[in-house]
């Protein structure tokens, strides 16, 4: 998927994470910013960076605000912020690339 | 060197320090040693007075100069202004390279952060910091080595000379001209004055600061003019509503109240529930709703707690008003209810921080618990657990009477959610080793509930009891099943402070925080 637009999901509420997607300049520049960034920032980047791969996102700016979010919420995070960029909110592919 | 809790104390430190490593619980007793004196100045004419304008006079009268190691106490909690009042003076005189040995600093004392930057402060020794110091001494802004001490442990390091306290600053609630102290009647008022009580002892020179100067003699006092050098007035020594807040809610967090009554039930199960039995607890949400939750039981049953002991809230204090309790001994008030009860309940008494928790004593009652209730922020699977550090290195908390609460109860149950946000409270390695393990026998959380393994009597007894018992390796299996396996903290290699044991030996150390980087 191409990140058309600069779009947002999620929180700064505690346990969630806010991502931001803007077009990117030809690769993925992810930026991590999370309370718990010693004990979980590689598995933060690697969720972050699997969704990504996994709807097909190859060049954007993706910056993440973390509070603490599982995985299964940064994922959710990120889809959405994806598809808002494409202005896509109705019709999503459930149990497809969205897993 | 590793010491008993499997932690690496380097030789450096232990060098430098001349400490030995933690080698067990209860290595210490029995252990003879000479107690240290204070150097001490006669009164003998009755027409010298002890009142002091200012507190910059009462600095100049005790000879304040560089290199000094004086004191503090925290009854005043979060609305403590007496640290700040004397550092800022101190600081105005251009006076450097002073020790801090407090019984606490808390968030309140933020305003000293600059005088740690400025070398005006090098030294803190303090039960624990949180705020603005905490993050200083992890970031290694501190000269010296910060310690910290459990509030047994500290009475030991004074009255062994360990640490030697040129002047004691007691923020007094009522003082009379001569220097009687008292921690009720006065507009700050705090309860008790327990842990002052061991300053006022062995240090050089001993000033009393209050905004409440009463007519001689203020009787009965919590610290007697017999220790006191200096009397000096101030307009205000703390904020009374940060001092003593209204009682804590009951809590309505159904996680909470699950694992209070878990507790509960755990406690009554036990053999050690019988008329006059003793028990502690401490002032977050599920320990108050373990105290509520544990009353009713003791009124259905007709059972009576002998001894309440350690810092005190409300809910304490109305089973004490009940009948329930026969004596409650204080050291520390968490909230106004418990001041009206020392004020008003003849069963409710105040002790020394010598008499509470002092390992190096003839005997403290942590000794004769039979209960305490304890929570933590990490416990590992060999039951040790941290309540200094934060997950992410920086230190954030007190040890208080945690490990001398834990090594003199004959039942040590600590409660911890199994989750806070994405951190696991029950871990493989604790960021550091505040209590060790062999003094915590039940780990409770809102997942289950595990036994310490050495304590095959309690297991025994639990046999047939409907309560989720597992082991502590299963409820660290369940969280990181959850939030996945944490990384370790990236910390510097620079040693910035260290937990002593209550006996004074190295149980951990802390080692100075870096910024993360991710690494491949």
């Amino acid at each position: 998927m191409e990140v058309k637009k600069a779009a947002v999901a999620g929180t700064l509420e505690s346990s969630d994470a806010q991502v931001t997607v803007e077009p990117g300049n030809g690769s993925i520049e992810l930026s991590i910013e999370s309370s718990v960034i010693h004990q979980f920032g590689k598995q933060i980047r690697k969720t972050v960076l699997e969704t990504l791969d996994r709807l097909d996102v190859k060049d954007a700016k993706v910056n993440v605000v973390d509070k603490g979010a599982l995985d299964c919420t940064l994922k959710a995070r990120v889809e959405c912020a994806v598809y808002r960029s494409n202005d896509i909110t109705e019709n999503l592919p459930w149990g497809g690339v969205i897993k | 060197m590793i010491n008993a809790v499997g932690r690496e104390i380097p030789e450096e430190i232990l060098k430098k320090t001349g400490k030995e490593p933690f080698k067990g619980a209860y290595v210490y007793d029995n252990y003879e040693y000479t107690k240290a004196a204070p150097k001490a100045r006669t009164m003998m004419d009755p027409k010298r007075s002890k009142l002091v304008e200012n507190i910059h006079d009462v600095l100049v009268k005790c000879g304040i100069k560089d290199g000094m190691t004086i004191s503090f106490h925290h009854h005043f909690r979060e609305g403590d202004y007496v640290v700040n009042m004397v550092m800022e003076e101190i600081h105005n005189m251009g006076i450097k390279g002073i020790t801090i040995c407090a019984s606490s600093l808390g968030k309140a004392n933020d305003p000293i952060v600059p005088y740690i930057e400025d070398g005006t402060i090098v030294g803190i020794q303090s039960s624990g910091v949180r705020g603005k110091i905490g993050e200083a001494i992890s970031t290694g802004k501190l000269q010296d080595l910060a310690i910290m001490r459990s509030h047994g442990g500290r009475v030991r390091a004074i009255e062994s000379g360990e640490v030697r306290i040129d002047i004691a600053f007691i923020g007094a609630p009522t003082c009379d001209e001569y220097g009687n102290m008292r921690a009720n009647g006065g507009k700050s008022d705090c309860g008790v004055l327990s842990y002052a009580m061991v300053d006022a002892q062995y240090a050089d020179k001993v000033v009393a600061i209050t905004d409440c100067l009463v007519p001689f003699p203020n009787i009965p006092a919590s610290i007697s003019m017999i220790n006191v050098d200096y009397v000096c007035v101030v307009d205000e020594i703390g904020n009374p509503a940060k001092i003593a807040t209204g009682a804590a809610k009951p809590t309505t967090d159904v996680r909470k109240i699950m694992m209070a009554d878990y507790c509960t039930q755990f406690v009554i199960n036990t053999p050690y529930f019988k008329n006059g039995f003793s028990y502690q607890t401490g002032v977050g949400g599920a320990s108050i709703a373990s105290t509520i939750s544990l009353g009713k039981i003791m009124e259905e049953r007709g059972i009576k707690m002998g001894l309440g002991l350690g810092g005190i809230t409300t809910p304490m204090c109305d089973l004490l008003a009940k009948g329930l309790i026969d004596k409650i001994v204080d050291t520390q008030d968490f909230d106004m209810g418990a001041i009206e009860s020392i004020k008003s309940n003849p069963n409710h008494i105040e002790i020394s921080a010598s008499e509470y928790a002092d390992p190096f004593n003839k005997g403290a009652y942590v000794n004769k618990l039979d209960f305490v209730i304890l929570a933590s922020l990490e416990v590992d699977v060999n039951f040790n657990c941290n309540v200094v550090v934060g997950s992410d290195g920086m230190i954030t908390g007190a040890q208080g009477g945690h490990p001398d609460t834990a090594a003199g109860a004959k039942c040590t149950i600590v409660i911890a959610p199994l989750l806070q946000g994405r951190i696991p409270a029950i871990c493989t390695n604790v960021t550091t080793v505040t209590t060790p393990g062999e003094t915590v026998d039940v780990v409770i959380t809102d997942y289950g509930i595990a036994i310490n393994p050495r304590r095959q009597d309690l297991i025994e007894c639990m046999k047939g009891v409907n309560l989720p018992f597992c082991t502590i390796e299963e409820l660290r299996d369940k969280a990181y099943a959850i939030v996945g396996e944490p990384d370790p903290v990236q910390f510097g290699d620079r040693v910035v402070g260290i937990i002593e044991g209550r006996d004074g030996t190295i149980m951990d150390v802390v080692h100075e925080i870096k910024q993360y980087e991710f690494k491949d």
